[in-house]
This record gives structure tokens, sequence and C-alpha cells, in this order.
């Protein structure tokens, strides 16, 4: 670090645009750290010992929900899991009611997982603890993205002086998102932090499936996978889901896969034998071939892994510093 | 209602005229019984009204306003809209036909202007469906709502748009044979499926579902030449793009019998308020960009826009304090209207009062083909009915702080402070609003 910056998190992490790259920086060292305790035989640590977490998910996560669920376990907070299907008003209580009900029963920080874009931000506004955005709706999904980079700069940080890559960015490295642009909230979170911390974003998708708006972003766009993949050091593939078909998108699941999945004969094209990230759950044989997602370069299940110690350090920095 | 007895009057002296003389205007038995230049009008019997230095203006007249009754009487009801278009300076407002039930029938446009009545703030006129229940299927009864007491000649599914090509055809001709007009809200229903805000820069970074500029603009170009082709008159709600503007501009040079109406809101308001996530600034159609603004700016000070119109659109605070994809469509706009052309036409030097008056009162009464008996959309002449307002220019007032009669509270407007206000609003020489209150209150 350059400066002597105290990078102090805001209450709430909404999105990523809530980080400067120097908090987004202390997130993945503090990270680091606590994924030490999770190596441990004993991996419970103090510090939210008294402090009430609300896992409140809308939409059917279990991996995520579980994910934030040992994070706080793993740092004593008292985790309570509401899960609500369905978010509409006409559908029962509204956002709002439930924010003031979960703020009656004193909870420190919300989980939310939701349906609706910015829903998170709405939450914000009603209750007065600290509000986490588990993933909104096609907007951001942050600690999917905090806990991409981390992957990424373990694996890529082969220095062995800097321990992992500590106090490290991403300058430097190429990163291809694939697949659904336009409505991945992994994809609007990862292309915000990879670019912050000095990657470069190529994003790979039919025309179709990026926004409009999409001039404005700091990436370079391709069209054509085969020569997208040749300087990447990293592929993340996204999910796909199969409903966007109907509303033409593109014109059958095989054409996309031809065009823009990844199997081993397209991996072999890149030149720097990339790793690869998916968030997960995957579609094998569709956006990723079974060979690829069970390769040696697949992180996938380490992703899963890192994701407990991020979220571990997001809750920690966002509530262990508060007075309890 | 009594038999008004007013053969005493009120006289305004010294007030602007829409041209900027500065002039004593007496009003007196319903009409405007003498005008003559400042100073040189005695009170005698009238009284006299605090007002020199205020603008004068003919009655505002809305072509584009929710009222909501009959059906969502929470929302707003025809009594309290009236009055909040009266505070907002408007002798008359013509009611949208997305009621429920909707105002398809002789029978609901009917009542709609009875409920005006009895209410007494403002002349409410009916606008009728085009098609009934507003499915976009089959006409309405347009010649019953047409003859009726409540004279409809403005028919919109508004709300809606009337997207199949052969349905809007016919009803343009149709209302031909009453000189009614066709006010579409045009939307192109497919490319804006599930749509929540402009479609562009803001929508791509909020992972908000886009709404394309051309699902307005390609309704526009059609139905320009639809009206070209059957010789009918077309008239556009809500222009909301730059892109509009320009097919507006070409139909117009073309010849073809095409009107065009402007909100407030899209006059001041941009798309980068979305980022907020307050579902406050959720409109159909939607906030677009800067350029987008001032384009229908310059179109508004220079006539291809022919109106403003409010789209007055009260919702229940829930239908706003939830998700914006949950959230209703509309935001309020009678009472804040007059100020929001104040900073976006006159204060930049865009626009004059002069033009205003055009473009608020004269124009939209003749789109709306307003009976001359009721003295709305005419130049303040000795003689016609007096249907005034006073407006002090001076003020800049928070909009958190002046009064609202409105039922609904979803004001986009509600953080910010807006110069001018209506002080006065005569209805055929009845004092409506006094001092920027109901002289009857609700």
């Amino acid at each position: 670090m350059s400066d002597v910056v105290t990078p102090v998190l805001k209450r709430h992490l909404l999105s990523i645009d809530d980080l400067t790259r120097e908090q987004a920086i202390l997130i993945l060292d503090t990270a680091d750290e606590l994924a030490r305790i999770s190596d441990a035989p004993i991996k419970k640590l103090p510090t939210l010992r008294g402090r009430t977490v609300v896992n409140l998910f809308y939409e059917d996560s279990t991996r995520t929900r579980i994910s934030f669920e040992a994070a706080a376990k793993r740092l004593s907070a008292d985790v309570i899991n509401f899960s609500a299907k369905g978010s509409s008003v006409s559908k029962g209580e509204s956002l709002k009611d439930t924010a003031l009900t979960l703020q009656a029963m004193g909870a420190d920080a919300v989980i939310l997982r939701h349906s609706a874009s910015g829903a998170a931000h709405r939450l914000a506004e009603w209750t007065k603890g600290s509000v986490i955005n588990a993933g909104d709706g096609t907007h951001e999904h942050p600690t999917q993205a905090l806990l991409d980079a981390f992957t990424i700069r373990k694996h890529l940080n082969k220095n062995p002086e800097q321990n992992g890559g500590v106090g490290a960015d991403l300058t430097g490295v190429n990163v291809a998102i694939v697949g659904d642009i336009l409505h991945s909230r992994v994809a609007r979170s990862n292309v915000l932090l990879l670019s912050r911390l000095g990657a470069k974003v190529t994003l790979v998708a039919p025309p179709t499936l990026l926004p409009v708006g999409v001039s404005d972003w700091p990436v370079s766009i391709s069209y054509d996978f085969n020569n997208a993949i040749g300087e990447c050091d990293v592929v993340m593939m996204l999910r796909l889901q199969l409903e966007r078909m109907k509303s033409a998108f593109f014109p059958s699941a095989r054409e996309y896969s031809r065009l823009f999945g990844l199997d081993m004969e397209r991996l072999a094209k890149g030149k720097k034998s990339p790793l690869i990230l998916h968030p997960g759950p995957i579609n094998r044989g569709l956006e990723i071939s079974a060979e690829c997602a069970d390769s040696a370069d697949s992180l996938i299940l380490e992703q899963v892994t890192n994701g407990v110690s991020i979220r571990m350090a997001v809750l920690y920095l966002l509530l262990g510093g508060a007075d309890a | 209602m009594t038999q008004r007895i007013e053969s005493s009057g009120y006289l305004l002296s010294s007030v602007l005229s829409p041209e900027q003389e500065l002039i004593d205007i007496r009003i007196s038995n319903g009409v405007i019984a003498e005008i003559a230049s400042a100073g040189s009008l005695t009170p005698g019997a009238s009284v006299t009204i605090e007002s020199a230095g205020m603008q004068l203006l003919p009655g505002l007249v809305d072509l584009h306003t929710h009222l909501r009754e009959p059906g969502r009487e929470d929302a707003e009801t025809i009594r309290t809209g009236s009055a909040a278009a009266a505070l907002g300076g408007f002798t008359a407002v013509h009611a949208m036909a997305n009621t429920d039930p909707v105002a398809d029938t002789a029978g609901v446009v009917e009542q709609v202007v009875r409920l005006g009545r009895e209410a007494g703030y403002c002349d409410v006129y009916a606008v009728g469906a085009v098609t009934q229940g507003l499915e976009g299927l089959a006409l309405a009864e347009l010649g019953a709502m047409a003859h009726s007491m409540a004279q409809v000649r403005v028919f919109s599914d508004d709300g809606k748009c009337v997207s199949d090509s052969l349905v809007m055809r016919r009803a343009l001709e149709y209302v031909k044979q009453f000189d009614g007009v066709i006010a579409q809200h045009a939307q192109d229903p497919r490319l804006t499926e599930m749509a929540q805000m402009n479609e562009g820069i803001i929508s791509a970074k909020l992972g908000l579902t886009g709404w394309p500029a051309v699902a307005e603009e390609a309704i526009i170009a059609r139905d320009v030449l639809l009206a070209e082709h059957v010789g009918a008159r077309l008239h556009i709600c809500h222009v909301s793009t730059s892109g509009s503007v320009e097919i507006i501009r070409w139909a117009k040079a073309r010849g073809i019998n095409v009107t065009a109406e402007v909100t407030p809101h899209h006059l001041l308001l941009t798309d980068s308020l979305a980022e907020t996530y307050n579902p406050i600034y959720k409109v159909n159609p939607p906030l677009r960009t800067n350029e987008d603004v001032l384009a229908l700016r310059t179109a508004l000070a220079d006539g291809t826009i022919d109106i403003v119109a409010t789209d007055h659109a009260p919702h229940p605070r829930e239908s706003k304090e939830c998700e914006w994809s949950e959230a209703a469509n509309g935001m309020l706009g009678l009472e804040n209207a007059l100020s929001v052309i104040q900073e976006s036409m006159i204060e930049n030097g865009l626009s004059n009062w002069k033009t205003i008056a055009e473009r608020m009162s004269y124009a939209p009464a003749r789109i709306g083909r307003v009976d001359a008996s009721s003295g709305h959309g005419q130049i303040i002449k000795v003689g016609v009915p007096a249907n005034v307002i006073l407006i002090d220019t001076k003020i800049r007032r928070k909009v958190s702080e002046m009064k609202s009669a409105s039922k609904s509270s979803n004001n986009p407007y509600i953080d910010r402070t807006l110069p001018g206000q209506v002080l006065y609003t005569f209805l055929r020489g009845e004092m409506i609003v006094a001092n920027g209150e109901l002289v009857r209150p609700l």
C-alpha cells in the first residue's frame, strides 16, 4: 500500500463500488489470515460472540447460505436462517416489514439474497444493522467477486516471499468472463473488482447477452472465445439459465455450447493454461464440459472453500470493529 | 351549487400579462370585466388582490391526469385530485381512462365528469378508453362516450399501448366522425417486457431490465404513418426520447396531423436517479438521459412538442416502499408542474411565459376540443370566462414544505427547492385558491 490509508469499511457491503482498492485488498488479506483458522483443528474465533447475524434468503441458494452460515459460526456469531420464498408484496409480508421485524429482534447484520436488483440497497435504508448483499437480482454479488479475486491472487502470485499474494493486487492478470453477462450479478461485481485491482477483463458473450450500456465498463469485449482465450490467465465461466432461450437470446443450447462453452479443445488454445473458475452450480456439458470442470486447472471447489474465508473477513471487518 | 353572487368581483392590480405587460384586470360576474394599464383601475366594490408583480396566466389545462376514481380511491379521488390540480394552477384536467372499472362506457365517463362538478375545484373532462378494458383488442363504444353528457373527445388506453396496428388504424379513423383524437401511449409491449428503467449505461450498471428508447420511437413512427394514411388526428402521450422528437418533427414537416406532450418530470429528471433504487423515480415511460432532457426542452420551446401534460399518477405508500421491480410506475405532477416548467424552461431563458401559456393552456384545450363556453384555453380578454391564475415567480420553496391536496405522496421533487408558486386560481371568476391554499378546504 502506497499511502497511509486506514481502510475502514462502510457499514454495509451492497456493491463492490462501496470498496476502494485498499479496502478490497484488506478484505483479501484478512481472508488469508482467517483461512489459517479454517485449517486448524478448532475452527472458531470468539470475535462475534453475542452478535446476531440473519441469513435472509428470498431465493434458493444453499451454497451461499451455508457459506455465510459457516463463516458467521466460525466467528462465534448467533445465526438465524430466514428463508422467505416469493418476494412480492402480494405474496405476503413486504421487504420493509421484514426489515423492521429483524431489527426489532436485534439483528446486527442481515445477509440478503433477493431476486430484485437493488433489494439490498432498499433494505439498508430500513434497518440499523449492517446489510451484506449476497446477490440481488441481476445487479451484484460482491462476496462472490471477492472470493474469486482471492482465489486468483492465491494461484497467480507464486512469489514465496509474498505468502500467497498478501498485500498484492491483480495487476497484469488477464481474465475472461464468459457467458450471460447481461443477467449476471457475478459478472457485474467481478468487472468492478478485478479492474479496480488492476486486472485486464475481457467479456466474452454473444451480443444478445451483453448489456447495451456495456460500452461504459472498463473491459474489452469479444464475441470470439477461441481468440479471447489465447492470452488468458483465468477464464471465469458463468452459469447459463436455459429459460433465456425462450426469449430469443440464442438459438439453442447446442449452438451456445459450441460457441461459448469451455471444453478441452478450446482450453488447449489458451497459451498460458488458464485457471478455470465458475461460481456454481455448474451445468456440465453446457457452459463447461465435465472434463474441464474436473481438470487440474479447475478451481471450482477451491472457490467454495475460499468463500467461507472471504465471508468471515467481511463479517469480521463490518461487525468486529464495532462496539459489541 | 349555490348561485354565485359576485357583483363586487376582484381587482388584480399590477400583474404581468403573459406578454409581460404590467396591467390591472377586473374579474366580475365570472368573466374578465376590464383590462387596463397598471394603476389605472380603482377598486370600487371589488376585492383587491395583493398581486403586484405577479405573473398572470390563463388557467392551465392538463390533458393527462390520473385521478384513480373509480377503483383506487385509496390513492386519489376526483375530489382530492382536482383540488391538487387547482393548487397547481389548473382549471381543467382530463382524467385518464385506466380506472377500475375502465372508463370505456358512457356510464363511467359521465360519472367521472359528474364527480368533478360536485367537487367544484376545477373542470374534470373524461378521457375514454380506446379499447374495451384497455385490452387492445376491440374498440370501446367511442361514439357513445362522445355523444354522452361527458362529450369525450380524447381517447386513450394510457398505461397500455394500442399496439395492434389494425386496431390503431381503425380507432384513428373512427373518431374522425366526432373530431376526436387518439392519445397513444407509445410503448412496444414486446420490447419492454419486464422493463424497469431506461436502457443504457445506468441500467447496465444497476442490473435493471432496460426499457429501450426504440420501443417508444418505433410505435410513434408507425402511428404518424397510420395517421397520415387515414387522414386522422393523432396525439402522442409523454414523449420521452430525443429520437421521438426527431420523428415528430419529421411528421409535422410532412404535414401529418400529430400533436405531442411532454411531462414536467421528463424535462427535469434523468435516469441517474435510479441509482438510489428508490422507486419514487420509477415511471412509465422511464426517466431518460440528460441528452433526452435537453432535446425535449428544445422541442417544447420550438413547438415540436405542443404541450406539457402532467401524467399525475398517485400511488399509495406501500406501492413505492418496496423493491424497485415490485413498485408501481408513476409520480405526482399536478402541484409542482408549473414550478418545474419555470425551473427547466424559463429560468434558463429557453422559453417565456407567453409560450408557456400556449403550451399549458391554449394548445391542450385545442387538442382536447374543449368547449369555448368553459373559458379554458382562451386568451385573456374582456368578456371571456375568468379562468386565470397568479404566480409568484420570485419565490423559491422547498417542495416538502408546500401544501398538498393529493392523497398520495409519491412526489419525486420532495427533496428539492423549486421556483415559483401558484398563489391564486380563479375558475370562471370564482376564487378556488387564495394565497396558495384552497378557499374551500377538502
